[in-house]
């Protein structure tokens, strides 16, 4: 009597949840695993500073406004006489403490993320509509290759003569990471 | 390290030790051209200002090794008492100094200014003209940077009247 009653009310859970092979799982972890480590730099002030969501590039570890109101410029690299170049050389400054690296700009309005989850972020990395219309293959170059990306793990003393602050995965890793997350199809993980 | 340089029309090769020796010392202290004034040494208030191929850069913050075969243009080669820059003679008509400690780094990124907008307007004035005066003489520098505007121009007109 009693298996009669169970047996009339049990209906099975509906879920949407299909079960994954070993192997799946596993390539699906790995990948995540790398998205949330690449994301770990890309969400770092070291990397958000240069992709401000108004014009005002941002400076140290709080992220604050540029001081002396310095903007992007339609360029991208300051204005027609004060530009980045005015203060900021191709390579950081040990005197002055003021950082440099080749091409030192802001990335172009189209790439800003400040305010974005890192989820967005990825989204707005990998949108050609906001990318400048970079494929993932080139995307994947800036990031490990770019003079100015890998500046996040060179970024000299600040105006204190303290070293600036690391981003929290080491380049290796870093780069480890970002190579196999678009290897493995670049796929952002559901929040 | 010998570092070979034009400043001011004229050719210079300065041997020194260390690469990274900012432009302002070897202006200042070896060349002895000392209208170039020493301000924050931080890149931040431009009192150090002078022009790299016609661009404004301070030179504080500028690795005198970044000027191998560069031509450097100081406030001595701006122009002079008899032969004043535009940008000069405003700054005089003006009365723009008070101190006049940061006045020259002004006139350097102003005269780039110049070259860049022949006609400023007060939003390109704001966005480019941003060195630090502690007197607070920015209303006068307003002023003389329209009026030093007004008078490249014209000179512009008398040199190349096609253009203008």
């Amino acid at each position: 009597m009693a298996g009669f009653v169970l047996a009339s009310i049990y209906k099975p859970i509906e879920t949407a949840y299909t079960s994954t092979p070993v192997n799946e799982q596993e390539n699906r972890q790995n990948t995540d695993v790398a998205f949330h480590k690449m994301m770990d730099v890309l969400t770092h002030p070291r990397c958000l500073n240069c992709h401000p969501s108004d014009n005002v590039p941002k400076q140290g570890e709080d992220s604050h406004p540029h001081h002396f109101d310095i903007a992007r410029g339609e360029s991208h690299k300051g204005f027609e006489a004060t530009k980045c170049a005015t203060c900021h050389q191709s390579e950081n400054n040990p005197y002055s403490s003021a950082p440099g690296s080749p091409h030192w700009s802001l990335a172009p309005h189209s790439m800003r993320w400040q305010g974005l989850d890192r989820f967005e972020i990825a989204k707005s990395m990998m949108d050609t509509e906001r990318n400048g219309g970079r494929s993932p293959e080139e995307i994947k170059k800036h990031l490990t290759e770019d003079d100015l990306v890998l500046w996040a793990w060179e970024p000299g003393t600040n105006i204190k003569g303290e070293p600036r602050e690391l981003p929290p995965v080491s380049k290796k890793e870093f780069i480890s990471a970002v190579e196999a997350w678009f290897e493995s199809g670049h796929t952002i993980p559901s929040k | 390290m010998k570092i070979s340089m034009i400043v001011n029309g004229q050719s210079h090769a300065i041997e020194l030790t260390d690469e990274y020796t900012p432009l302002l010392w070897v202006i200042r202290d070896i060349l002895g051209l000392k209208g170039t004034k020493f301000g924050c040494g931080k890149a931040a208030c431009g009192a150090c200002t002078l022009h790299v191929d016609g661009e404004a850069v301070r030179s504080c913050s500028y690795p005198v090794k970044f000027a191998e075969g560069k031509q450097i243009t100081t406030i001595e080669g701006l122009g002079n008492a008899e032969n004043p820059h535009p940008v000069q003679q405003a700054w005089i008509e003006e009365i723009v100094p008070q101190c006049g400690y940061c006045q020259p780094g002004f006139m350097m990124a102003t005269a780039a200014l110049l070259n860049k907008i022949p006609n400023p307007t007060d939003e390109d004035i704001d966005n480019n003209i941003i060195n630090v005066c502690r007197c607070g003489t920015y209303y006068r520098m307003r002023k003389a940077i329209h009026k030093a505007a007004d008078k490249q121009n014209a000179i512009n007109e008398i040199n190349e009247p096609t253009k203008a």
